[in-house]
């Protein structure tokens, strides 16, 4: 097989005294379609930035960092992987005084392609994402969904091999995601490209070929999204109880096994989970307020390597539903 | 309905080659064409110099006096006309350089700073788009001094422009330093306040170099700026002979300037060229 098209080997990054990612290795293949999964704070955004050679790799003279992009040097061959490389940023990189056109042209220069050769190119993209009739337009003036299309264009502009993209999805509607994905899987299939990308999304990390989970700087999965979920085995069952812990020791007690109590629930992983539902409601009457079956997500893959939610209570309780209403609340 | 076209026939990228000047120029084309798109801009950096120079004109005109000069010698307006064109071209500068802390904020930058150009490229087509915004803005303030006792000739506009462009452009690569490493304007403002203003207070532009401020002075390097001016806009003229006292020559004010821009050019282009974790903010 020829060199991967990303290989990242025993990257460690810190900021002050905090490990932003720590010893993290794995490769990805040509033409593939990879993420980069984890939740906020996790280490996918430093990754990100080290790959796409906006920021450098930490020299460490004992454990040197090293990733290569199709058999580049990111570190000494900075200019060789900038050409190679498409770059898509979560924050908009257009300028939003300019039109589409001009943005485009300005990105194609900055790449070494001029006069009728740039023109072209950028027609081209112009069509293939279907922003012709824009082309005149500034960007201010465009919706999120088209300015994240310009984004991609730009990134692709010059024929890059490989695309990165930070958290292509953020700020886009279920329609214009299931765009992107339909233009990502096309421009794989078509010119080959290979695709990595961040998310914390769990539904988009499914659509990944194979998938990196990283966790406070930690590779903790490394598989495709099915075979993660196969690992994690058989049902799911989450259940709602007024005593917790108690119910759980109980469980732990009458079955054996793990169960784990995640945010006042208890949860335990067993392949034949329609069976033992019956049975605990059975041992346990009146203790159980609610049972839920369900087939393994990546919810419970992450759940099952870190014995943690993928979103933090704290983080769910953040997000603001009814103004202040969460202020003064539990803790 | 999907959003995708057909793959057409896709044609193949020229092998891309290093075009640093295109690089240069496309972004020095963006700086001017987004400049001139913001028009409280526009009017920001050329309005103002142009109203403090009638008002101070009309307030000092009656008691102002050039040291050594006899009473038909030059009015004030006169006096503070290169120091006007001076303080158009800082501001300018200012204002141009303001907008890399919004590049980094607003996320242009990023993709500028992923492409495979150099850094220098970079620094020099914010520098050269800057300066020329700067000339361009300065130079029409300049033919309002068809109201003063001028004497255009082509030697001297041409002197004028040019001086006025190296200028601008050792400004711009002051703001440059100045904001390069700043992640808010409001810092940008504070520098402005206690050191681009008072660097142009004490240039000779306001008032004449006199006493102990005479040294303070001569170590300012705007004062090279606004006196290259001064003797530049009287070229070939006899009312040469009404500049004030203890002026430069304008030999040193060419040097000067000169130095002061490759200087501020060459750290710009060292500062640019380090990447750190603090180029995303």
């Amino acid at each position: 097989m020829s060199s991967p098209a990303v290989d990242i080997r025993r990257v460690t990054h810190r900021y002050g005294s905090r490990t932003a990612l720590d010893d993290v290795s794995f490769t990805v293949a040509e033409g593939e379609i990879f993420g980069l999964l984890g939740p906020n704070g996790g280490g996918k955004t430093t990754l990100f930035r080290l790959l796409s050679t906006l920021i450098p790799l930490q020299p460490d003279a004992l454990r040197p960092s090293e990733i290569e992009v199709l058999g580049l040097s990111v570190a000494r061959q900075t200019h060789e992987v900038r050409r190679q490389i498409g770059v898509v940023f979560q924050a908009p990189s257009l300028d939003k005084k300019l039109t589409v056109a001009e943005n485009l042209r300005h990105q194609g220069r900055l790449y070494g392609l001029t006069g009728a050769t740039l023109q072209t190119r950028a027609d081209e993209m112009l069509e293939r994402l279907s922003l012709s009739d824009r082309r005149d337009e500034r960007c201010e003036t465009l919706s999120g969904g088209l300015r994240r299309r310009v984004e991609l264009a730009k990134g692709l502009l010059h024929n890059p091999r490989v695309l990165i993209l930070d958290e292509p999805s953020t700020g886009l509607d279920p329609g214009a995601r299931a765009d992107l994905w339909d233009y990502l899987r096309t421009i794989r299939r078509e010119q080959g490209v290979t695709i990595v990308l961040t998310t914390h999304l769990l539904e988009e990390a499914d659509k990944a070929d194979r998938l990196a989970i990283l966790d406070q700087g930690k590779l903790v999965a490394l598989d495709t999204p099915d075979r993660l979920r196969a690992e994690v085995g058989g049902d799911t069952l989450t259940i709602e109880a007024d005593d917790v812990d108690g119910l759980a020791e109980r469980i732990r007690n009458r079955f054996g096994g793990d169960v784990q109590t995640l945010d006042g629930r208890v949860r335990l992983e067993r392949p034949d989970g329609h069976r033992l539902v019956a049975q605990l409601v059975e041992a346990f009457p009146g203790e159980v307020r609610s049972v839920m079956l369900g087939k393994p997500t990546l919810e419970d893959v992450f759940i099952a390597r870190t014995g943690r939610r993928f979103v933090s209570a704290e983080e769910r309780e953040a997000v603001p539903m009814r103004g202040a209403a969460v202020v003064g609340g539990r803790r | 309905m999907s959003i995708i076209a057909p793959a057409a026939k896709s044609s193949p990228v020229a092998t891309a080659q290093d075009r640093p000047w295109a690089v240069v120029g496309t972004l020095a084309q963006r700086e001017l064409v987004r400049f001139f798109r913001q028009r409280n801009r526009v009017v920001g950096a050329i309005g103002q110099p142009i109203i403090l120079w009638f008002l101070f004109g009309a307030g000092l005109g009656p008691s102002f006096r050039l040291p050594g000069a006899g009473s038909d010698g030059i009015s004030y307006r006169e006096f503070f006309f290169p120091g006007t064109m001076a303080l158009i071209l800082l501001f300018t500068a200012i204002f141009t350089t303001i907008s890399i802390i919004e590049d980094r904020r607003e996320g242009f930058l990023q993709s500028v700073l992923v492409a495979p150009i150099s850094r220098w490229s970079l620094v020099l087509g914010k520098l050269l788009g800057g300066s020329l915004i700067a000339l361009i803005q300065a130079m029409v303030f300049f033919a309002l001094g068809a109201t003063l006792d001028l004497t255009y000739s082509p030697l001297m506009i041409a002197g004028v422009i040019s001086f006025a462009f190296l200028s601008a452009f050792a400004l711009t690569a002051l703001g440059f330093l100045i904001a390069w490493r700043m992640d808010s304007t409001q810092g940008f403002h504070a520098v402005m306040s206690v050191f681009l203003l008072p660097m142009w207070l004490l240039s000779g532009s306001f008032f004449p170099a006199e006493g102990t401020l005479r040294y303070v002075m001569w170590i300012n390097p705007m004062t090279y700026m606004t006196a290259g001016l001064r003797h530049l806009t009287y070229l070939g003229s006899d009312r040469a002979a009404l500049l004030p006292p203890h002026l430069p020559s304008l030999t040193t004010c060419w040097i000067v300037t000169f130095l002061f821009a490759v200087l501020l050019f060459a750290a710009d282009c060292r500062m640019a060229a380090r990447r750190t974790t603090g180029d995303l903010l």
